[in-house]
């Protein structure tokens, strides 16, 4: 006869209980030990997604931010210390993101984390973080609410990201003023159906109305993400009859929602306005891009047309055959050049709190600014004065002209007011 | 819910066309896949996870062969004979070893198989997504029909898909093949004691399921991005149809399909929100009325 408790587990004892203890306390004291055992180099830890369809992300950021810390390592390092970056993939799932973040800083001594995960992740690095205090700079969740929500605030926890709300305000006003030549306020919108696609197609919208009050939406597709077949979401789109359309699809998704919709002649019955149709990625894989959409600029060699984004582009492509150039690398380079800065300016202490003090309002020499500056606000932790804009789409390189840089006075003087309407003033 | 505007769209010609068009476009290119998951489960009873991976297979050679032949009839034959040796290989080496066994092991080797693919994809094609581009004789404005929408690449789809579906069930069913096919889903030890090699059919099944797998994702290449990991959605897909037709029923996959393909067309006119739902809520209703699916068979 088998044993009813063949299987269970057993009671756990008091020794038992004395041993874990021993192993609890010994693992939250690692990141000392293990930083102190470390100490020829200083340990960045980045959890980001390197599987499936949206390996590209961590793909980008790593590359993006490698970029930087080869050139300090190169230069000698901070105080004769190289950086190392530790890249780990957390698979796009926040759980996995939280887990992973643990395991760089208390297994392998990571002192610093640039987090390249999506929104859905990045919300829950940043609790995390708040509880390890390592200096945590989000290079990718583009989520307004992440820094602008005092609620969230953590104080060791920055943005290298662009923000939603400051493409929803120049994307809007925009927008607003391409209908309002044309005489076509009737819009529909189509956008991923998760927390990304939902708040930024609100913003924009919001703000174009704002701008332009006639515009109505007639209706809206929420296709799921990588989902394999948008012929539903085109002829939904073209039922509606609009007279213009915005969408916040973007890579995969985008291009085979421009495909589809070429087939049936979407883009000479409306205007279209697509935020993230501006990366390399898409514009060189939409292999017949129609002429005259208007494309948001996320990153671009000639955006802004300069000598430094130049350089960065010939030795980005240069330096990274088996992927394009795209919105996420600028972010990362822009989140690791931050970093360096600060451990500069903190003789490579890596302290969260000291390390936050100093970036908190700094200003660095950037390629991406609009003025050739970035600067990491300090009320809320978040970067401003990087390039928002949108141009008119050409089949080839650089596939966009007509640029239009939104002006940052506005774009701080909206969002000062979203923020009030929305609590977070 | 936006029953007024589905039944305005039921009142417009041009609507009815164009969603009905995009309704067996989504039908047909499902019921390829399909097809070949069901054909593998009613023959050689293994629940086939990796079909997907085939699926993206399928699309990926044939991206690769048109790059420098710009055929695509090239890459389409290309894709699904492609496909068709790989499934060859991957039952003999692989599936062969645990057929009769627990679906829980048959699920761990197809796992394993669609994440080493998804690697190898990433390691040969990067992790960025490709595009195939539309063929030059596909490059045409869409034809009006009744005041509706239909793209003539679309058109072309819907017919070879439609061909396939009707060599498949000719095969099945009127030729000599398709006899011993059909006896060894019924009685496999009885076939082998009549002198049939059903090791080689048993491969030539899971081949044929991989070539029309692979025609899906060769087909379907121009209009869709390619990724690693694409296969993962179109697979969940054809389960479905695959439970609502009923498992093993080649016609049962067809007529799934093309109810899926409607539900999703005419679906995100009145239930934008609830398009996916609408696929799992006919599947929860034809297992409570039809356990065995709408053309499977109960089990004796």
């Amino acid at each position: 006869m088998q044993s009813i408790n063949k299987g269970l587990p057993r009671a756990i004892g008091r020794r038992g209980i004395m041993t874990g203890a021993a192993v609890a306390a010994s693992g939250l004291a690692m990141p000392n030990i293990v930083a102190a055992q470390n100490k020829g180099a200083i340990k960045v830890g980045m959890p980001s997604v390197f599987s499936g369809v949206f390996a590209l992300l961590g793909q980008s950021s790593a590359a993006g931010a490698r970029m930087e810390i080869d050139k300090i390592n190169a230069a000698g390092g901070i105080n004769g210390l190289k950086l190392e970056l530790i890249t780990r993939d957390s698979k796009g799932k926040p759980d996995e993101a939280t887990k992973v973040v643990r395991d760089l800083v208390n297994s392998e001594g990571c002192e610093i984390i640039l987090d390249a995960e999506t929104s859905a992740s990045a919300f829950a690095v940043q609790e995390l973080v708040r509880e390890l205090g390592v200096l945590c700079i989000h290079t990718n969740s583009e989520t307004t609410s992440l820094t602008a929500n005092p609620k969230l605030f953590a104080p060791t926890c920055f943005r290298s990201a662009r923000q939603g709300i400051h493409d929803a305000i120049g994307g809007g006003r925009y927008a607003a003023d391409i209908v309002t030549k044309k005489n076509l306020f009737k819009f529909v919108t189509a956008a991923p159906d998760y927390a990304y696609g939902r708040e930024n197609t609100a913003s924009f919208m919001e703000y174009a109305k704002i701008f332009q009050p006639k515009i109505e939406v007639l209706d809206q597709a929420w296709p799921k993400l990588f989902q394999p077949d948008f012929t539903e979401v085109v002829t939904k789109i073209i039922n509606a009859k609009p007279q213009a359309l915005y969408t916040a699809l973007f890579a995969g998704d985008l291009v085979a929602l421009i495909d589809q919709g070429l087939l049936y002649g979407m883009f000479d019955k409306m205007e279209t306005f697509s935020v993230n149709l501006g990366d390399y990625g898409v514009l060189t894989e939409v292999k017949q891009l129609p002429s005259g959409l208007h494309s948001g600029t996320r990153y671009n060699r000639i955006v802004p047309e300069t000598a430094e984004n130049q350089a960065f582009y010939t030795e980005y492509t240069a330096k990274n055959k088996d992927h394009k150039i795209c919105n996420w690398s600028w972010e990362n380079a822009t989140g690791a050049t931050f970093m360096i800065e600060a451990l500069k300016k903190t003789e490579g202490n890596t302290d969260g709190k000291k390390l936050a003090e100093v970036i908190k309002g700094m200003t660095i020499k950037s390629p991406f600014g609009t003025k050739g500056t970035l600067t990491m606000r300090a009320s809320d932790h978040t970067v401003i004065d990087y390039v928002v804009g949108y141009g008119v789409t050409i089949p080839k390189d650089p596939f966009i002209k007509d640029v239009y840089m939104a002006d940052w006075g506005p774009i701080i003087e909206h969002e000062a007011d979203w923020k009030k309407r929305n609590g977070f003033g | 819910m936006k029953l007024e505007a589905l039944l305005a769209c039921f009142g417009q010609m041009s609507c009815v066309v164009t969603q009905s068009t995009s309704a067996l476009i989504i039908g047909m290119l499902l019921f390829l896949v399909a097809s070949g998951v069901t054909l593998i489960f009613g023959v050689l009873n293994v629940v086939n996870f990796a079909h997907g991976t085939l699926y993206m297979l399928g699309a990926y050679i044939a991206y690769t062969v048109y790059q420098p032949t710009e055929s695509y009839f090239l890459a389409v034959l290309a894709g699904a004979i492609g496909v068709g040796i790989f499934g060859i290989l991957f039952e003999r080496f692989l599936i062969s070893k645990v057929y009769g066994q627990d679906v829980l092991m048959q699920l761990l080797v197809c796992y394993g198989v669609v994440l080493v693919m998804d690697d190898l994809v990433k390691i040969i094609w990067g992790v960025d997504f490709r595009k195939m581009s539309m063929p030059v004789a596909f490059r045409l404005p869409p034809i009006r029909l009744g005041g509706g929408l239909v793209p003539p690449f679309y058109l072309f789809l819907i017919i070879v898909s439609m061909v396939i579906g009707l060599v498949l069930w000719f095969v099945i069913t009127k030729t000599r093949y398709g006899k011993m096919i059909r006896a060894a889903a019924v009685n496999p030890s009885m076939v082998s004691a009549l002198g049939i090699r059903t090791p080689v059919l048993f491969a030539s099944v899971f081949g044929l399921g991989a070539v029309l797998a692979g025609a899906a994702g060769a087909l379907a290449a121009p209009v869709r991005a390619l990724t690693p990991g694409m296969g993962f959605s179109i697979v969940i897909e054809s389960f479905i149809v695959t439970v609502i037709g009923g498992m093993g029923s080649i016609g049962g996959a067809f007529a799934a399909a093309i109810l899926l393909g409607f539900a999703r067309s005419f679906g995100s006119v009145g239930f934008p929100l609830f398009v996916d739902g609408l696929m799992f809520l006919i599947m929860g209703l034809v297992l409570i009325f039809k356990p065995a699916g709408l053309f499977g068979r109960a089990p004796r």
